[in-house]
């Protein structure tokens, strides 16, 4: 099935990101990456890389991200992996919990998670 | 002088080393820079960075300069956290190709011109976003000029490239960021330098430096980069 890939300056947010989203998610594979792997703030292709690598069953990935350099690090990443990923502009746990709901589709592809995972662009709370 | 080394690897080498020399004693300057605007961590993740890059190209046997640069882009990538990892470090690695038939005048002006295209890219900036790419710009353009155009030797174009790139720093402190998180503060924004403007500033300022020490050659650091084009008289070749 499609995977999930959480990315997060902070690695405990990416971890409560994928937290909240495996409650949805069922048996969607979710991997969270963040922190500088120093224990501060930040992200790393490396871990992001690794994080895709086991996200993926052999049917793609979808990432999602925070802010700024989470971005140009996943696309680092993706650039890098041999993983069939793709970014989602979207808020990161609504978008997580959106794209993890869309994976237990028995008919799931990347397209179709990805473009769930973008629809919560538009989520109004209020 | 390490044995084996190819002259050209060895001179790409000395210039990280300045680099790494040159961040590091600028890491507090950077700081308070970055801390007015951002998240205060320039300073610091650019000189762990530079000293981890410093440590990586020592490893290397016999390296050449496409060698040296990758590592540093690698190692810059996994070490710097922020935005500065994947655009000093993407950028460095992405570039490095165009030094694969070695260092000279027409390779280094391929380099810094696909390294100004993946930074932009990546980091989806255009000049006047207070970024990195104000000093970016004037300075791979005025090297480019003044290579391609008024047939300067390497160091010369350099040293007009340090001053576009100085001009470009001081273009960024009345702009409004529009990227980064320095664009979170809006109109606060205003008034202040940018870090990443600054810090390759001080990365192109290391590498004139290091040219000059390499080269011997008899050029004036502070050149003007709007001077008119003095002939070369007696050309180095």
């Amino acid at each position: 099935m499609v995977g999930l890939v959480v990315v997060s300056h902070s690695a405990t947010a990416a971890e409560g990101v994928v937290e909240v989203a495996a409650e949805m998610g069922g048996d969607t594979p979710i991997e969270p990456a963040g922190g500088d792997g120093h224990g501060g703030i930040g992200t790393v292709p490396d871990d992001i890389e690794a994080a895709l690598e086991a996200a993926d069953d052999g049917d793609g990935v979808v990432v999602l991200v925070d802010l700024g350099s989470a971005v140009m690090n996943a696309e680092v990443a993706i650039e890098a992996s041999d993983v069939d990923a793709t970014l989602a502009d979207a808020p990161v746990l609504e978008g997580a919990v959106n794209a993890a709901v869309a994976a237990t589709a028995p008919d799931a592809t990347v397209e179709s998670v990805h473009e769930q995972a973008e629809a919560a662009r538009g989520v109004e709370k209020l | 002088m390490r044995e084996g080394m190819s002259a050209d690897g060895e001179a790409v080498v000395a210039a990280v080393e300045a680099v790494a020399e040159r961040i590091e004693a600028e890491r507090d300057h950077l700081t308070q820079l970055d801390s007015a605007i951002g998240d205060a961590d320039h300073g610091g993740n650019m000189a762990r960075g530079w000293a981890e890059a410093v440590d990586a190209v020592a490893d290397l046997d016999d390296p050449d300069p496409e060698t040296v640069v990758k590592t540093v882009g690698k190692t810059l990538m996994s070490e710097v956290g922020g935005a500065s990892g994947p655009l000093y470090g993407g950028s460095l690695a992405f570039a490095a190709a165009e030094l694969d038939g070695g260092l000279d005048r027409e390779s280094a002006v391929a380099f810094a011109e696909t390294y100004l295209e993946k930074v932009q890219d990546r980091g989806d900036a255009s000049v006047g976003d207070a970024t990195m790419v104000d000093a970016l710009v004037p300075a791979v353009h005025t090297f480019k000029k003044s290579v391609e155009t008024d047939d300067l030797p390497a160091v010369e174009a350099l040293a007009k490239a340090v001053d576009a790139a100085e001009r470009g720093v001081a273009f960024t402190v009345p702009l409004r960021a529009s990227k980064g998180r320095a664009s979170y503060l809006g109109w606060r924004s205003v008034g202040h330098q940018d870090p990443g403007a600054t810090s390759t500033l001080f990365i192109v300022e290391a590498l004139l430096e290091t040219a000059i020490a390499e080269t011997g050659a008899d050029v004036d650091p502070d050149l003007d980069a709007t001077s008119p084009t003095i002939p070369d008289e007696d050309p180095e070749e």
